[in-house]
């Protein structure tokens, strides 16, 4: 019995692939879900005597809901049994009462990606929702008693105005859903998002600071408390278990294709391709990054920042700058409060920033 | 055994850069003999990298060569010259060395300004000319106008005008006949206690530093205790010598005669071009007139842009002193670039070279400030004040007025220029007209006097880009005069930035102020709060700027996927930032800043 309770797996097919993605997506291949999936749990057979007592299982894609419910059933099945949440990420469209009712059962967790309830924007993110279909699928997987629910809200979309994030930020109260991802458009270089809209990101760049800014506020009022950077949580315990571990900085198991794992100080990204792994998912090629000790404690800080409750300065005194903390702390861009470092609102908003200047040189 | 003082022609050549003068004095080695074509590397007499790709000559040599006219063997002595303006002491002090010189002139360009100024000199030291144009064998080349305009400008006979190809050797011999014919033999006192004229020096890791000499008066003998007149110190001379073009001891020099000497000094410092030197046993009462001791007239601050480096810099700098008696340095530390040298120079080119070498054969990665020019501050007590540094200019209230350093600047042109030449020198520089003449139908030069901190600041640059090229330009230093000058302070969030000040005319200030305050604007990123970038004099504030705060980041999603990705980019943030600021107070500031003072004209049109 291994040490490891992070379990995330990966589901890359996809009805269509999004400009703005670059996550590893397939499109077609239905005839291979089932395939894939006996894949994933050779995969499973053959790398898991790492886990441990399993705390979260996260299926993310791509478009886990695309298996269907029978597909999904049984690969939850099989997966080792979480102890404290599993999320299964789903498009809007694809949820019907059957996925519903499976997920339901099983008391799973749900990442719904709405993105926008402004048609034109869905257009321009190239997403195949309505936003009818975002409402429908809520009510059904309410309906069927899912324990959270999660919503995602992309802002930042080209052609975006104020008052579009306005009037999604009202739909969102409306539909209530129990935690909120919020975050801004990233158009990842090369990306044909990137190439497209690029020009047009960048004029939009400083309303970008008030879209924040209305965000947190309109969440804030509606009741949410904002204990990551780009997440909200109605209650403690709908924040996104499995997301903290990441942020905390433990150990994951990745299975499928293009999945990332971290364990013990060596990161494992699978390859992305899918003949490749339901050949055999065991020895088709995957890269390894080797985690020192130094970049363990410069990711802590990074993602340790991102939480409301900071990070511990004993976890990352040998990377810390103490002359930029004061600094910061100084500017009221940080605090130090019961030996952990919080970011102050302004600092999180200058995460990157703040982060790049609170490392202290590599010793030469 | 000495040759007769009759057979002995002391010469220089004075030229344009690029008209020649090295190819042709390659050339006389090589047909006198003294260097075989073999052993030729091509233009032996610069020996340094960096002199000769920028085609110019730092320290002067003397090599000694044979010629036979009519049967008989002259002894020619051929002294280089540095050929840049910043270097006119030396340049003289050569001439002086001199009893004539070979003015060259390339058949395709003409006169130049550094023709003219070099003539100027070596007939102020009253030097017989011999006008040689060179490149005749050139397509572009116009032999019998430039051949009038350089007769024209001597007022000399175009008859007499030797026209030759130093590359292809052409007519050189004749050169030397006119040497020999025309320039007279030294006219020393061989019996007199002996005078030599010190005109160069370079530093020797083995045998320490060599003088160059002329002697004119009495001998010098190897084991006679020399004296230095302008300083009273006494050597004793170990070893005499002549460069043919090898170092070659011989037993003493005479009167007329150039050579070096050896006396075991380390410190070129200690031996000043321009001295006299004497027979300590018998010394001559009057020294040889023109001993200046040379002072730096252009300042700069060189920092490291790795503090690590610093004590390698104090080191270089030590080792480029020990063979240039004109570089000055002492430390500096500035709130902003940390620990560096403030360096005087004899000039712009001075500056550069020296940089260079020590980024080149140092390997040191330096900042070098806005260069200022030496003020002398005349306090209300009725103290005088060297300012080099516009951080340590006394207050207003203590400054009873300040000089600055004044050069006379020659700029030839084609004449439908003259009209840009005067708005730069008179309306943006401050210039006082002096005179213009007229080279040629097509060609004029005209003087302007400049305050020397107007040239040190992209003079030459605009001069290129208002004349398309075609200016020429020279200088020489004619002193101090009195000007109304101001010292401009730059305050970064509220807090004056040492390494930033500037001194400018009264006149100039507030736009030079702006200038700089918007140029640092654009240049200073963003930081995590609003900087206020102000320009003061004493206490008042001429001009302002705001480096507005920094804007949100992306704030992107980050699972278990992203992490590497956005570490790197995160490493990548960080590299490119912390290895070129510095801080001043809170205030982050590209080195590059420190350099924006420069180039302030850009934005001052």
């Amino acid at each position: 019995m291994g040490h490891v309770r992070h379990l995330y797996v990966h589901i890359p097919f996809c009805a269509h692939r999004c400009g703005y993605c670059d996550f590893v997506t397939v499109t077609g291949h239905e005839d291979r879900h089932a395939a894939y999936v006996d894949a994933v749990l050779r995969e499973l057979q053959g790398r898991g005597e790492v886990l441990g007592e399993v705390e979260t299982v996260y299926l993310g894609g791509g478009t886990p809901s695309r298996l269907g419910a029978d597909l999904l059933g049984r690969l939850l099945d099989a997966l080792p049994q979480a102890s404290l949440e599993t999320t299964v990420e789903c498009n809007p469209e694809g949820v019907d009462e059957a996925l519903a009712a499976a997920l339901g059962a099983r008391g799973v967790r749900v990442s719904l990606g709405a993105q926008t309830f402004a048609q034109p924007l869905l257009d321009t993110l190239e997403r195949e929702t309505t936003p009818t279909q975002v409402r429908t699928a809520v009510a059904l997987l309410r309906a069927a008693h899912v324990p959270s629910l999660s919503l995602d809200l992309i802002y930042g979309i080209p052609g975006e105005r104020e008052s579009d994030l306005g009037r999604d930020l009202a739909t969102l109260e409306e539909l209530a859903p129990d935690h909120v991802s919020a975050y801004e458009l990233e158009a990842k270089p090369g990306t044909r998002f990137a190439v497209h809209h690029g020009a047009r990101l960048e004029e939009q760049a400083e309303l970008l600071e008030r879209h924040m800014d209305l965000v947190i506020d309109s969440l804030a009022y509606s009741g949410y408390d904002w204990y990551e950077i780009a997440s909200f949580a109605r209650a403690p315990e709908h924040q996104g278990r499995h997301n903290r571990a990441y942020w905390e900085g433990r150990d994951y198991l990745g299975l499928g294709v293009g999945a990332v794992g971290t364990v013990e100080g060596l990161r494992r990204v699978n390859g992305p391709k899918l003949a490749a792994y339901l050949e055999d998912p065991l020895t088709a090629p995957a890269a390894t990054e080797e985690i020192t000790e130094r970049t363990r404690q410069e990711e802590r800080l990074m993602l340790g920042l991102r939480l409301a409750d900071g990070v511990a300065i004993d976890e990352i005194e040998p990377v810390l700058d103490r002359r930029a903390l004061e600094r910061l702390v100084g500017l009221e861009l940080a605090r130090v409060e019961d030996g952990r470092i919080r970011l102050a609102r302004r600092g999180r908003m200058l995460l990157h920033d703040c982060v790049a200047e609170l490392i202290h040189d590599e010793p030469a | 055994m000495r040759v007769d003082q009759d057979l002995i022609r002391n010469f220089s050549i004075v030229a344009h850069i690029d008209h020649g003068k090295s190819t042709l004095a390659d050339r006389i080695l090589e047909i006198s003999g003294a260097v075989s074509k073999r052993d030729m590397q091509d233009q032996l007499l610069d020996s340094m990298d960096i002199e000769r790709e920028r085609g110019i000559t730092i320290k002067a040599q003397a090599v000694r060569v044979p010629w036979e006219r009519n049967g008989v063997t002259y002894q020619l002595n051929l002294i280089d010259t540095p050929g840049h303006v910043d270097f006119t002491y030396e340049v003289s002090r050569s001439l002086a060395a001199c009893e004539g010189a070979v003015l060259v002139v390339d058949a395709s360009q003409g006169i130049e300004a550094q023709t003219v100024a070099n003539a100027h000199l070596a007939i102020d030291n009253g030097l017989e000319i011999v006008p040689v144009i060179n490149k005749v064998d050139l397509p572009a080349a116009y032999p019998d106008e430039v051949a009038k305009e350089t007769a024209d400008f001597l007022g000399d006979d175009p008859n007499h005008v030797v026209r030759i190809s130093a590359k292809s050797g052409l007519n050189v011999n004749e050169v030397l006949d006119a040497v020999v014919d025309r320039i007279p033999a030294p006219a020393g006192d061989p019996s007199a206690p002996s005078r030599a004229l010190v005109f160069d020096s370079v530093y020797d890791q083995y045998r320490g530093v060599i003088a160059y000499i002329r002697v004119v008066d009495g001998v010098l003998k190897k084991g006679a205790t020399l004296q230095s007149m302008a300083t009273g110190q006494t050597h004793v001379i170990e070893e005499v010598g002549v460069m043919g073009p090898q170092m070659t001891p011989v037993t003493s020099l005479g009167a007329g005669e150039v050579g070096y000497v050896i006396t075991g000094v380390k410190d070129v410092a200690e031996i000043k071009v321009g001295d006299t030197f004497t027979d300590a046993a018998k010394p001559a009462e009057v020294a040889l007139e023109g001993y200046i001791d040379v002072k730096p007239m252009v300042f700069a601050g060189l920092f490291p842009s790795d503090g690590e480096q610093y004590e390698d810099l104090r080191d270089a700098l030590a080792k480029l002193r020990l063979n240039d008696a004109s570089l000055m340095y002492e430390p500096e530390s500035s709130q902003a670039l940390g620990f560096g040298f403030r360096c005087g120079f004899l000039g712009l080119l001075h500056m550069d070279v020296v940089r260079e070498r020590l980024e080149r054969e140092w390997d040191l990665d330096l900042i070098a400030t806005t260069p200022n020019v030496l003020y002398d501050v005349l306090t209300t007590a009725g103290d005088t004040v060297e300012v080099r540094n516009p951080s340590d200019m006394p207050p207003a209230t203590i400054i009873e007025h300040v000089e600055e350093p004044y050069v006379r600047a020659t700029v030839i042109v084609p004449k439908e220029f003259v009209g840009p030449i005067m708005s730069l020198c008179q309306e943006e520089r401050r210039g006082d007209f002096e005179k213009m003449d007229y080279l040629s139908e097509t060609r004029v030069a005209i003087i302007y006097a400049l305050p020397l901190a107007e040239i040190v600041l992209d003079f030459y640059d605009q001069l290129k880009s208002r004349t398309k090229g075609y200016a020429s330009f020279d200088y020489e230093m004619i002193g101090y005069r009195e000007s109304n000058l101001s010292k401009v302070d730059i305050l970064l969030n509220g807090e004056t930035v040492d390494a930033l000040s500037i001194i400018v005319h009264r006149d100039k200030a507030y736009a030079a102020g702006k200038a700089l305050v918007d140029r640092l604007r654009k240049i200073i990123p963003r930081q995590f709060f609003d900087v206020p970038v102000q320009a003061a004099i004493g206490s008042r504030i001429i001009a302002r700027e705001t480096i507005k705060a920094k804007r949100k980041d992306v704030l992107a999603k980050c699972y278990g996927g992203d992490i590497s990705r956005k570490r790197k980019l995160l490493e990548k943030q960080k590299k490119g930032k912390k290895n070129r600021m510095k801080y001043v107070g809170a205030v982050e500031v590209p080195q590059e800043a420190f350099l924006s003072v420069l180039s302030l004209d850009d934005n001052d049109a």
